[in-house]
């Protein structure tokens, strides 16, 4: 059984957006919400680096664990989904989440947030009718047998989205290449000079 | 349509139990990396195994029998070619997914590719022609807009001459597009027109084609997966080519490449180096012979490569010596040992690539800086080989294939110039009397002599009438895909805008020349159809064609820019002789018509065996291509380069010696390794047998040393062995080759040249026999020469450091003064006489402008989506923390900066340590506001973009390279205050 998860590869991740746009061109989410975003640190300074953010699906779900009316769920593969007709918009997964993944639409300007929305890893949610499904969770790509579009279209393969044995196999890869002569770890600091 | 799938927008998403349950099957290990799009990379097996899993998931849904096709275009925003994957149903683009059968993206996007659906939604397009009457747009239809506009320019044109309406095109159009573009200001008489070219890399064209025969990107984005290290100088991919940066990460891991990028700004791309060097805007010459002087000193130079592909490395030598690690420090603000260890780097690491972009380009010495390059690489000898090159990332889709049509004042389709013989050679093309051309223009002089280039239209306009060699001044202009906010000098534009008796903007979007000036009248918005509702050809980078499908229908009542083109040939009354081997159905000409008649005339680059068959067949089989070497192994398309990589010479069904039909393009230019008929090659020899005679300067009355043709240097499988000039009927007699001409060639041969047959050369014979004896022979049509080291035909033969029109280092000027004023184009084109304004203390910050990843270009097109506007929605300049502080501006406060020409612009200061101190950085997307007014009120409405905000170029300056008249956007001088 596959375990679904997300890995963004920092050394790869070149702040495009990439991931960002391509997640509100699947599933039509409305300006202001963001079900991922980039986040960069060290911005314009040597080490700056950025990684894409949204829900990792997290086996242990806090917001799951925080919500009133119990309206998370996990499925097989452990895409952490939601039931919005459930959701009163308390806020507290937002409190929960160490990533800032779920997002609210801000219905208005007292009180509701809305009805939280987030990364569905391309699941949809529990709707049967497609229509209602596609408006209220977005597009079910798994069950086309595709992966998140995010990753999908990452335009440098930093965001990877699978089979989390599979992401781990593909990240590992990468490390072992990096890893030897100079681009060793400590090597630049240690041998300064030497490029890597 | 290439595959019928089931199931639909909404319908795609079900989630009954019984799907639910098979999802959990559909991603097994093997589907996984097929969908990942890792195929590259110690993955490759990967992309064989075809899951049969996805395909029973589509084979469970085709219950629901939806209608979706996929259909396949590339991306319009850069030049690097993602293939786009549309989902379209009954009409409606309504999903997209990644291209990962394309060897070019290999189904990655940046942030514009993978929003581009939102062009079908069009929420802020032009949707139908509007006139400004009184100061207010009117909706009119095309009927009247077409009849109002060309009854004005014929009006023009009998008061005013031809060439004073202007137009400018666009670096979005197909292929087909430009070289219709370009045929129709010739047919209408004039040399005026101009593209995006000339402001992104015409000083690249211009400066590598002089060094070694073509102005084009040597190798593939792909291609750099072989690099064992990597140079980037005035190029920020992360931002401007997002999806390339995937082979150069690849390069850095796998070949543990060192990663250089020498930058004024530490980029997103610098933020990836092993090495970044810093310096001052302005200098690259002066970096790049501090990195030469380490490399000569120590002998690191490949001395074997130059003395039998190289010419005039002797006068480089010379120059560089000067260039000591003390004065390159002093000039340029980089230590010597840093620049000593980036030599080495270079020098141990080879093959190495060197790519560069507008932060080279955009410059007064703009030509210098390429070729100072171009001599780097090859001192090194890494030009012609896989791993090297010189990687000019191309800025639009289109822009290499635009310039490669022409669509610019000095040349006729595929850098024929506008010679005499190059007018008859399309004349032949085109099926009409060369005097029935002549007789189009106002006299043969005109005809003959170089337009005004894009950069200076404004001064067309604006110049004294005394001062401007053309009949009148430019009274209407074209704006045809274009946006006015990527030409600096804003304020000068605006003025010209008010002036001009006729502005017509052709776009999908009404762009910023809607806007930004005070016009009541005269002024025209048509609404043309983006690429992705027609069908056509587009050049990549890396000079691969590929062949777009058409999404959807024009939107609105958006015509397509050859349908626009017809109807105003049409009214201007030469439709006929236009388009007499171009089919034209309800006003639309057949696309594959223009194709195949260009393919019947660029045989000086290779345009030529690019038929829309092949290209076609090569996009439906994407697969079946090497993502390394972009070669097809097996399959319909064996032994073809992805796209047909110009040169693809002779005709598309020519005979090579290997026995396969047309040849397969070239994926690496000038490489030896393989022969001519695989796609290898050799310099060009451009420039005679010999110096002598051409330079005085710099003859040496030496047989070697004046030598210009290559010496014990072919490519695989040269008869001769060895250089030789360009093939033309007499050199093949003279070898006893042309015999081999079949007799129906040689009638065309001598069709072309009359009494004078033997001189008909690779570039003008119809038939294409010359390239088919040559190739039969391995001998490149082009001829076997020397790259040049030193141009002798360009003010300043080997490249020179001077000081940018407008410099901080006033000290500095005396030695290394600018060029002296001078008359191009035209127009009067200003050096010393700008320099010699001293404004560095009322000016003392240094004013740089390029690109987010979000945006492009004009942004016109990418701020009118909601998907990217988003995530920039404030104009910004970035500022040291040092000079904030000294100037008492916070992050996030708003600034004025004021160029040193007083254009100002008013903004959102972001502090940051990216730039150095005393450097500012604006990016140059935005407009729609002018001067700190806001200008939203003035578009017509519904068509405003989501997102405005001051052009940078209101605050940029006057320069212009003495070549090619590229504009300064890269070093001009400027202040900035508290708002």
């Amino acid at each position: 059984m596959a375990r679904m998860k997300f890995l963004c590869d920092a050394e790869r991740c070149i702040e495009c957006n990439a991931c960002v746009t391509a997640c509100k061109n699947e599933h039509e989410v409305p300006w202001g919400i963001n079900r991922r975003r980039v986040v960069t640190i060290n911005d314009g300074k040597p080490g700056e680096r950025s990684i894409s953010v949204a829900c990792m699906h997290c086996s242990d779900a806090p917001c799951a664990a925080v919500c009133p009316v119990d309206c998370f769920y996990q499925t097989e593969e452990g895409v952490v989904l939601h039931n919005k007709d459930l959701c009163i918009g308390c806020g507290y997964c937002f409190y929960a989440c160490p990533f800032g993944a779920p997002q609210y639409p801000q219905a208005s300007n007292f009180g509701s947030r809305g009805k939280m929305d987030k990364c569905t890893f391309c699941a949809g949610g529990p709707e049967t009718n497609q229509d209602v499904m596609f408006r209220k969770y977005g597009r079910n790509r798994l069950a086309e047998g595709k992966l998140p579009l995010c990753a999908e279209m990452c335009s440098t393969k930093a965001l990877l989205a699978g089979d989390g044995d599979v992401v781990s196999n593909i990240y590992r890869e990468r490390v072992v290449a990096r890893g030897f002569g100079s681009g060793a770890w400590g090597w630049g600091k240690a041998y300064p000079g030497t490029p890597g | 349509m290439l595959r019928k799938k089931a199931n639909g927008a909404a319908g795609r998403a079900r989630l009954s139990s019984a799907l639910h349950v098979e999802t959990h099957g559909t991603v097994d290990r093997r589907a996984f990396l097929r969908r990942s799009g890792l195929a590259i990379g110690g993955l490759a097996a990967a992309s064989s195994l075809v899951t049969t899993r996805v395909q029973r998931a589509e084979a469970q849904s085709a219950a629901a029998n939806s209608n979706v096709e996929i259909r396949k275009s590339v991306c319009t925003h850069c030049s690097v070619g993602c293939t786009i994957l549309a989902e379209v149903q009954n009409g409606v683009w309504i999903g997209q997914e990644p291209g990962f059968d394309s060897p070019l993206n290999l189904g990655a996007h940046c942030a514009k590719g993978a929003s581009a659906r939102e062009h079908a939604h069009g929420d802020r397009r032009l949707k139908y022609p509007m006139k400004l009457v009184a100061g207010k747009w009117e909706r009119i239809n095309w009927d009247q807009a077409i009849n109002e506009i060309g009854d004005k320019m014929l009006q023009i044109r009998q008061t005013s001459g031809p060439d004073s309406v202007y137009f400018l095109g666009s670096a979005k159009f197909s292929n087909e597009q430009s070289y219709l573009f370009r045929k129709l200001y010739a047919f209408w008489g004039s040399n005026n027109g101009d593209h995006q070219a000339r402001i992104c890399h015409s000083t690249t064209v211009a400066g590598v084609a002089q060094t070694w025969g073509y102005g084009a990107m040597t190798n593939s984005y792909n291609d750099i997966q072989s690099s064992k290290a990597i140079f980037m100088i005035g190029s920020n991919a992360a931002e401007a080519h997002p999806v390339s940066v995937q082979f150069l990460l690849r390069a850095k891991e796998q070949n543990n490449a060192p990663l250089i990028v020498c930058d004024p700004r530490f980029t997103r791309t610098a933020a990836h180096a092993s090495e970044y060097v810093r310096f001052r805007p302005g200098t690259d010459i002066a970096l790049i012979w501090g990195i030469l002087h380490h490399i000569f000193e120590n002998g690191w130079e490949d001395k074997d490569y130059i003395n039998k592909r190289v010419w005039g490395m002797e006068w480089v030598r010379e120059e560089v010596k000067k260039w000591t690690p003390e004065e390159v420090e002093s000039v340029t603000g980089v230590p010597g040992s840093q620049l000593r260890r980036v030599a080495r780097t270079l020098a141990s690491n080879k093959p190495a690539t060197l790519i560069w972009c507008m932060g080279s380009t955009q410059h007064s010495v703009g030509n210098a800086n390429v070729r100072a390059y171009c001599i780097l690489q090859l001192a090194l000898g890494n030009i012609g080989v896989s791993g090297g090159g010189a990687n000019i990332f191309r800025g639009h889709d289109n822009v290499q294939g635009a310039t490669d049509f022409g669509v610019e004042p000095g040349t006729l389709p595929g850098y024929y110039g506008l010679s005499e013989g190059a007018w008859k050679h399309w004349s032949r093309v085109w099926d009409v009397p060369y005097d029935y051309m002549l007789a189009r223009f106002k006299d043969q002089k005109l005809m003959q002599a170089a337009g005004i280039p894009l950069s200076r239209w404004c001064d067309g306009v604006l110049e004294d009438k005394a001062n401007v060699d053309q009949p009148d001044l430019l009274k209407a202009v074209f704006f045809w895909g274009h946006a006015p906010n990527s030409q600096t000098r804003g304020p000068d534009m605006k003025k010209a805008f008010d002036k001009l008796d006729l502005l017509v903007v052709v776009d999908p979007y009404p762009t910023a020349s809607a806007v930004m000036h005070d016009r009541t009248d005269n002024t025209y918005l048509l609404p043309a159809a983006t690429q992705y509702e027609t069908v056509g050809s587009v050049t990549a980078s890396n000079r691969s064609l590929q062949w777009r499908d058409k999404v959807f229908e024009p939107f609105f009542e958006a015509k397509t820019d050859h349908e626009i083109m017809y109807l105003f040939a049409k009214k201007l009354g030469f439709d006929k002789e236009m388009f007499k081997h171009i089919k034209v159905e309800k006003n639309e000409p057949l696309v594959e018509d223009i194709t195949l008649e260009f393919n019947r005339g660029m045989w000086t680059i290779g345009y030529t065996g690019q038929s829309p068959d092949r290209l076609k067949l090569h996009m439906a089989n994407q697969h079946t291509f090497d993502r390394l070497t972009l070669k097809a192994n097996g399959g319909p398309c064996d032994g073809d380069y992805y796209g047909l990589p110009w040169p693809c010479w002779g005709t598309a069904d020519m005979a090579l010696p290997s026995g396969k039909k047309g040849h397969p393009g070239t994926p690496n230019l000038y490489d030896p390794s393989k022969h001519v008929q695989d796609g290898g090659l050799n310099f060009r020899a451009l420039w005679g047998a010999t110096v002598k005679g051409q330079s005085e300067k710099h003859t040496r009355n030496d047989d070697n040393l004046d030598n210009m043709l290559a010496v014990d240097s072919y490519p695989v499988g040269n008869e001769i062995k060895g250089g030789h000039p360009a093939v033309s009927l007499g050199l093949l007699k003279k070898l006893g080759w042309d015999g081999d001409l079949t007799p129906e060639e040689l009638a065309t041969i001598q069709r072309v040249g009359g009494d004078k047959a033997d001189a008909v050369t690779f570039t003008t014979d119809l038939s294409g026999g010359l390239q088919r004896v040559a190739i039969k022979h391995g001998l490149a049509p082009f001829g076997n020469g020397k790259a040049r080291a030193a141009v002798w035909n360009f003010p300043d033969p080997v490249p020179l450091h001077r000081e940018p029109l407008y410099t901080p280092r006033r000290d500095l000027v005396a030695k290394y003064p600018t060029h002296t004023d001078r008359k191009l184009n035209r127009l009067p084109l200003l050096f010393e006489s700008i320099q010699k304004r001293d404004v560095s203390k009322e000016y003392p910050i240094i004013l740089t402008s390029g690109r987010l990843v979000e945006y492009e270009g004009g942004g016109d097109e990418s701020r009118s989506n909601p998907w990217l506007a988003e995530l920039q929605q404030n104009m910004f300049v970035e500022i040291h923390p040092t000079d904030a502080n000294n100037l008492g501006i916070k992050d996030g406060q708003m600034v004025w900066v004021e160029g040193a020409e007083k254009g100002k612009v008013r903004v959102m200061a972001m502090v940051t340590e990216r730039v150095g101190k005393g450097v500012a950085f604006m990016p140059f997307h935005f407009a729609g506001h002018f001067q700190g007014k806001d200008l939203r009120s003035k578009y017509p409405q519904g068509a405003d973009p989501y997102v405005l905000g001051e052009a940078a170029n209101t605050a940029t300056t006057y320069g212009y390279d003495v070549v090619t008249q590229m504009q300064e956007t890269k070093t001009t001088l400027c202040k900035i205050w508290r708002a």
